[in-house]
């Protein structure tokens, strides 16, 4: 994540001597006598003209090209430029001391004269190659008006190497950009290290110590290899896939809005760990999802998948005019599919055709147009009364009910109540006949105990009814074509309130059509995954790739248009995009490619010169590290402690949270429970998400409420994760387990030797001389402590039932190695991808 | 995802005595030494203490767009919507044609959320009274705030996009109305970076449940996760997992986060990571947070006099309560503090409920005001009161379930009233007006959007420059609107 541009500068071309020095007296002052950095050119002769066109396309074009000129200023094109606008010439060829262009890009952010004047501004190395460009003499390229390179289809070229194999098409690509800048590879890194990136990348999970163990034994080429080949085919890998790929859904188990209830779409996010586990072609999963219902021979499982576009916020909020809320939804699914298939950010031309990018605001409709005719999702049940407003929108019964127990359960009380009923009332008839036929028989005490007993059994029959209405439907949301299609209009600046021209269902103009296509979601679908689709194989490799190593070949994973940035491997996104479409679009054949690289496999670590030079580690000197993502650094943690449960499906779990944040406010208020046995230790992605109260554990790392869909989610680093880290039930809980694993698994086991195997489960690896030293110390002193107060023992070990059970020394002890396995569970390497 | 570059950090991050941070510190600077060979060297002055600063404290200050009104905020949020027909805005010849059925002209035009067909003029049943040098109207059920008249900034000619409560409430703190976007506070925060170095700089407080759109009005959307709003709580842990599990003592927590740093730290040697030196530093931000949170909300220093000014009851959470905190955090560096207040959804029985309410915020908000004023903060401090939208002056006769009640009134998006007082705001002013039965704006409309830009502007932020790219565009709280009310301006 290119946080702060001042990264990049690090990266920086040195045209050279002559250059660097004119534009340090021309705009610096005090800096102009700095040496020159080593760092090898970047500029590419051959490119310059396209190169730096492309910059004024990516800053310029939008205020200054052909929809609006402003200050009387085009840079679309060279006679223009040359000409300027209002304030003289834009740029003198062979003069960058004098090109006002170049100067108010140079200009500080908060100039009021800077250009551009919103946004980030030009990277150090766009201004650079603007520099040269100019100083070059300003050369326009011939092919100025080619299409934007992402709208070109990809082809698929050997790196320099001459070498295509799937193995060293990385590799030979990522060499070539190494030796144009004096780059290398850094070293393989360790075996554990290797192990446990593997296993947190694929999985989402630590490695387990006899992974660690084997391949630390052989870490020859095909023993990883035959780990890769093992990794994918665990049934964690689509757990940890379907993490990515349900912040793009905006999967969540409720509403949103201030009618915030619980629906029930899991078996969706189910199907999604399914397809991915099956490493099911991705045309297919865009297919089954986009249009599952519209398969000829529609299946559960194919109807199961159109949830993808049921995630959408739904709301229904009292009050709420059904018409408005159902617009909102189909927006948000025209956005969603832009954004997710495409890399483009399309919201824009909801009201206007886009600014920079080839969409057209009839663009925009035509694909509202596909999602126009689905069934109503949001109703008046009684269309004068606003309040009346309900969730309804089609759903599909499941063939099975997760709560079949439960339902049986609450049916066979429920009888047995109204048998118990039906006796009661028998046995009152018996005693007003009595009285009946003669009042001297009568039982007052027993008639009013009996009207007692029938007082409360229909008490509980009441009490068991609700019981069994609260109880889900075993269903899931689907989307639904209606009978009669509604029609399309392009909304004056989005406004539902005044729609212009009709439209029909179709794809973007700027991008290649196809013909003979069903004017439906079906169609649609087959359009995003043609091979005639410049897009969506590049946007699903390069997200891959961002997964992997924590920046994508485009850094703008949601922008591929104009205004994103340019890949920094251009030819090696391209053909990986081909070979993912002609490999028949299997994500796992990408990701095995990509892992099984030497790029991938360099250690970490890098000496200062080199992370300096290349902060964002853009390319690829060294290998990945960085944090994990918010479900996994739960996951972890819960492995490590050897809590974590790995059961897999069915409705969302609840694990413990600080009471009181689940409130009421429009909807149904809902007690929260924390799941029963083993559930509440189930990965995070079966945690549920409220969106008006999402789970706090998850959002202090970076996890977001999913109302809309989620591309890249930020990569913080605060106090709160700390203090959840630290102080939180779940990691309490852990660390304490965690201990009492240390101890079971080196029951007689020396201090040194105990504190060995805990760095080995947290990190895959033994600690250092020093490592251990801090912990040994640590640990010396909670057993000093405890020494003293040994009846603090219990009180520590109380977050855990296990620990909490036990006594005497046994407590002492597992209270003393609490704090050691804390502290390791707290490391930045131990919630680190290494 | 998400380049920033303006405004720039130019301070160091708090100061911090851990000598391996210091090293760190100047490796970077080294480092980003090396990166002047550029020859851009006017960029250097000006990068390079973010180039030191970044990976360090995601929250160091930063230099406004130009020089502030206001340092802080207290925003006081009325969720459900006070009638400001029955507070600030009276409207006597609504009340003479009380009963009367709504001229077709305007039913024809008005968006309603409950209200069906029978549309009924309802004119306020309180009575108003004027206060200050400023003559401010009031209700009735104000008498302490009325005295706080001249300090008070009113917009009479606020509206809004959205009628219905959780797009409103989304719309006026995110300036969109379906979620996902960063509220009015994370905008703050991350333009302005915090001054304060043991507690967030972004807290939210609550007395009673909070608005329909639940978390999404206090959070960092598209940003850092260090934008997002900090819940404090009334009930258990004032910040969630604040307190260490059980048996853990202070002295225990410091020997584990020294631990845990001498490790860390280890690392950060032999990776280089930069964020490993971020983390080290947040471990230590998060001890002093443990200590520095529960001393303020402990009240003990406050005097009683204090304590009646607000009309707080110790270890009784309330509004009151939450207006000394806001105080307190103020003083203490805190930049956005937001209060949520419930229950002001008056669809129906406005005559009982809405006294009651305004018995409930009168005290403390007077109260926040003044001690404010006499501690030398207000001037430096905005305060805003106010919420998603107003309420309509026509009748409505049903709660929210469609119950038959008493009359109240529905959302109304097209006029109502806010107040902002102290820093920079207009004192002892009304903005805006009007019709006589206060359906439309008659002069000087506000739209949320302008006053949000209005509220940057006072803490020296240009609304047009405060932007953060994400999914390929330059965000900002106002999206493409807001204009800058400068009849709002001291």
């Amino acid at each position: 994540m290119p946080r702060n541009y001042c990264h990049q500068r690090t990266i920086i071309a040195v045209i050279g001597c002559s250059v660097a020095a004119l534009l340090s007296s021309a705009f610096a002052g005090d800096a102009g006598s700095e040496a020159l950095s080593p760092l090898a050119a970047e500029v590419n002769e051959d490119r310059l003209a396209a190169d730096a066109v492309a910059v004024l396309k990516r800053h310029c074009i939008e205020c200054h090209g052909p929809a609006q000129q402003e200050g009387s200023l085009r840079l679309d094109l060279l006679d223009a430029a040359l000409r300027g606008g209002s304030t003289g010439p834009a740029l003198i060829p062979h003069q960058p001391a004098e090109s006002e262009l170049l100067r108010r890009v140079h200009l500080d952010r908060d100039d009021a004269e800077a250009m551009p004047p919103l946004g980030p501004g030009l990277g150090d190395e766009e201004k650079t190659l603007l520099t040269a460009w100019i100083n070059g003499g300003a050369p326009w390229p011939a092919d100025a008006n080619q299409p934007h390179w992402a709208y070109v289809p990809p082809v698929l070229k050997a790196p320099p190497s001459g070498d295509a194999a799937p193995r060293e098409l990385v590799d030979g690509w990522i060499a070539a950009g190494h030796a144009k800048r004096g780059l290398a590879f850094a070293p393989r890194a360790s075996p554990s290290t290797l192990v446990r990136r593997l296993s947190f990348d694929l999985t989402g999970l630590p490695p387990t110590p006899e992974m660690v163990e084997a391949f630390a034994a052989d870490p020859s080429e095909e023993a990883y290899a035959a780990l890769v080949d093992t990794l994918l085919a665990s049934d964690e890998f689509g757990v940890r896939w379907a993490r990515m790929w349900l912040d793009l859904a905006r999967y969540a188990d409720s509403h949103g809005f201030q009618r915030d209830d619980l629906r029930n779409l899991w078996a969706y996010r189910d199907w999604v760990v399914d397809a991915l586990n099956a490493d099911m072609p991705f045309d297919q999963f865009t297919r089954e999802q986009i249009a599952g219902d519209l398969l000829p021979g529609a299946s559960e499982s194919s109807r199961i998948a159109t949830g993808f576009h049921r995630c959408a916020p739904t709301n229904v909020e009292a009050g709420t005019d059904p018409e408005e809320s159902r617009f909102n939804q189909v927006i948000d699914r025209v956005n969603t599919t832009a954004a997710v298939w495409l890399g483009t950010t399309l919201e824009c031309a909801q009201c206007h055709d886009h600014k920079y990018d080839p969409f057209t605001q009839a663009d925009y409709y035509r694909l509202a147009a596909f999602f126009n005719s689905t069934e109503s999702e949001v109703a008046r049940s009684n269309p004068a009364v606003p309040s009346s407003i309900k969730f309804l929108g089609p759903s599909l019964s499941l063939d099975s009910d997760p709560w079949a127990d439960e339902r049986a359960s609450v049916r066979g009380r429920l009888q047995g109540a109204e048998e118990a009923l039906k006796a009661a009332q028998e046995a009152k008839t018996v005693l007003e006949d009595l009285r009946e036929d003669d009042a001297s028989e009568a039982d007052d005490d027993a008639e009013a105990s009996i009207n007692t007993s029938i007082a409360s059994i229909k008490q509980s029959i009441k009490a068991l009814t609700k019981e069994r209405d609260e109880i889900p439907a075993a269903a899931t949301l689907v989307m639904q074509e209606q009978e009669a299609a509604r029609a399309t209009f392009v909304l004056d600046r989005g406004d539902l309130g005044s729609p212009a021209e009709e439209v029909l269902p179709g794809t973007p103009t700027a991008l290649p059509a196809l013909t003979d296509l069903p004017p439906n979601r079906l169609g649609l679908a087959d359009w995003l995954v043609n091979r005639a689709n410049p897009l969506t194989a590049r946007v699903i490799v390069n997200r891959l790739w961002y997964e992997i190593f924590g920046r994508g070949l485009v850094s703008t994973l949601e922008d591929f248009g104009v205004k994103g940035a340019p890949p920094s491997h251009p030819e090696l996104l391209d053909s990986l995009a081909v070979r993912f479409m002609e490999d028949g679009w299997s994500l796992k054949t990408v990701l095995r490619q990509i892992v099984l690289s030497r790029t991938y496999q360099q250690e970490a670590r890098a000496h200062a010169e080199v992370r300096s030079r290349d902060p964002e580690n853009r390319w690829l000197a060294r290998g990945p590290r960085f944090r994990l993502d918010a479900e996994a650094i739960r996951d972890n943690a819960l492995a490590i402690a050897g809590l974590i449960s790995l059961e897999k499906g069915g409705p969302s779990i609840r694990p413990p949270q600080p009471k009181g944040l689940w409130t009421k406010v429009g909807g149904e208020q809902y007690a929260y429970v924390v799941s029963a046995g083993e559930s509440k230790y189930r990965r995070g992605l079966y945690v549920v998400l409220k969106r008006g109260s999402p789970y706090p554990g998850f959002v202090t790392f970076d996890a977001t409420s999913r109302m809309t869909c989620v591309v890249q989610r930020a990569r913080s680093n605060t106090p709160l994760q700390a203090l959840v880290l630290l102080n939180d039930e779940v990691f309490s809980e852990a660390a304490i387990a965690f201990a009492g694993r240390i101890l079971r698994e080196r029951p007689e086991g020396s201090a040194e030797d105990r504190i060995n195997h805990a760095f080995q489960l947290a990190v895959a690896r033994r600690p250092t001389s020093g490592e251990r030293d801090v912990l040994l110390a640590l640990l010396a002193r909670q057993q000093e402590a405890l020494a003293a107060e040994p009846e603090r023992a219990k009180k520590l070990l109380s977050p855990c039932a296990e620990a909490a059970a036990a006594d005497g020394p046994r407590a002492v002890e597992w209270a003393a190695w609490y704090p050691v396995a804390t502290a390791l569970l707290n490391l930045d390497e131990t919630i680190s991808k290494p | 995802m998400s380049e920033r570059i303006s405004p720039v950090p130019t301070r160091l991050p708090p100061s911090d005595s851990m000598v391996f941070l210091d090293v760190s510190r100047r490796q970077f600077f080294k480092q980003s030494l090396g990166l002047s060979a550029v020859g851009l060297g006017s960029l250097l002055a000006r990068d390079l203490p973010a180039a030191v600063n970044a990976p360090m404290n995601p929250l160091a200050a930063r230099e406004p767009h130009f020089a502030p009104r206001a340092k802080a905020v207290i925003h006081l949020h009325m969720v459900g919507a006070p009638s400001q027909l029955d507070m600030f805005d009276p409207k006597p010849e609504l009340v003479a044609r009380d009963g009367e059925a709504c001229p077709e002209e305007i039913a024809s035009r008005l968006k309603l959320a409950f209200i069906g067909d029978e549309k009924r003029l309802s004119g306020s049943g309180f009575r108003f009274q004027q206060h200050g040098e400023a003559g401010i109207a009031m209700v009735e059920h104000l008498p302490e705030l009325a005295k706080q008249a001249d300090e008070l900034c009113l917009i009479h000619s606020l509206h809004t996009d959205e009628i219905n409560h959780a797009p409103a409430q989304m719309f006026l703190h995110c300036g969109f109305g379906r979620g996902g976007r960063p509220s009015l506070g994370a905008w703050t925060t991350y333009g302005l970076g915090s001054v304060c170095d043991d507690l967030p700089a972004y807290v939210v407080l609550l007395s009673g449940p909070p608005g329909g759109a639940g978390s999404q009005i206090w959070s960092n959307g598209f940003l850092p996760s260090i934008h997002q709003g900090v819940r404090f709580r009334s009930d258990g842990d004032p910040v969630l997992a604040l307190s260490p599990p059980p048996g853990r003592s202070a002295g225990d927590q410091r020997q584990l986060i020294d631990a845990i740093s001498q490790l860390n730290s280890l690392q950060l040697a032999d990776t280089g990571d930069p964020e490993i030196a971020t983390r080290i530093s947040q471990y230590e931000m998060a001890f002093r947070m443990q200590a520095s949170v529960p001393e303020l909300t402990d009240l003990a220093d406050e005097t009683a006099e204090t304590l009646a000014l607000y009309g707080v009851e110790k270890g009784k959470p309330s509004f009151a309560a939450n207006c000394l905190l806001a105080r307190r955090l103020v003083e203490r560096g805190v930049r956005y503090v937001q209060l949520f207040d419930s229950d002001w959804d008056h669809h129906g029985d406005l005559d009982t409920r809405f006294p009651k309410k305004c018995g409930d915020i009168d005290k403390a908000a007077a109260a926040l005001l003044a001690d404010l004023r006499r501690r030398g903060l207000l001037d430096d401090t905005l305060v805003i009161w106010g919420s998603e939208f107003g309420r309509t002056p026509l009748a409505q006769g049903a709660n929210s379930t469609g119950k038959k009640t008493k009359l109240g009134r529905d959302h109304h998006k097209d006029a109502y009233t806010m107040w902002l007082a102290g820093g920079g705001t207009r004192s002892g002013s009304s903005y805006g007006a009007t019709d006589d039965l206060g359906f439309s704006i008659t002069e000087n409309p506000v739209h949320v959007h302008d006053l949000n830009a209005t509220i940057l502007h006072l803490l020296g932020l240009d609304h047009t420059r405060l932007t953060f790219r994400h999914q390929g565009r330059d965000y900002r709280l106002t999206d493409v609107h807001g204009q800058l009310i400068t009849g709002l301006l001291a």
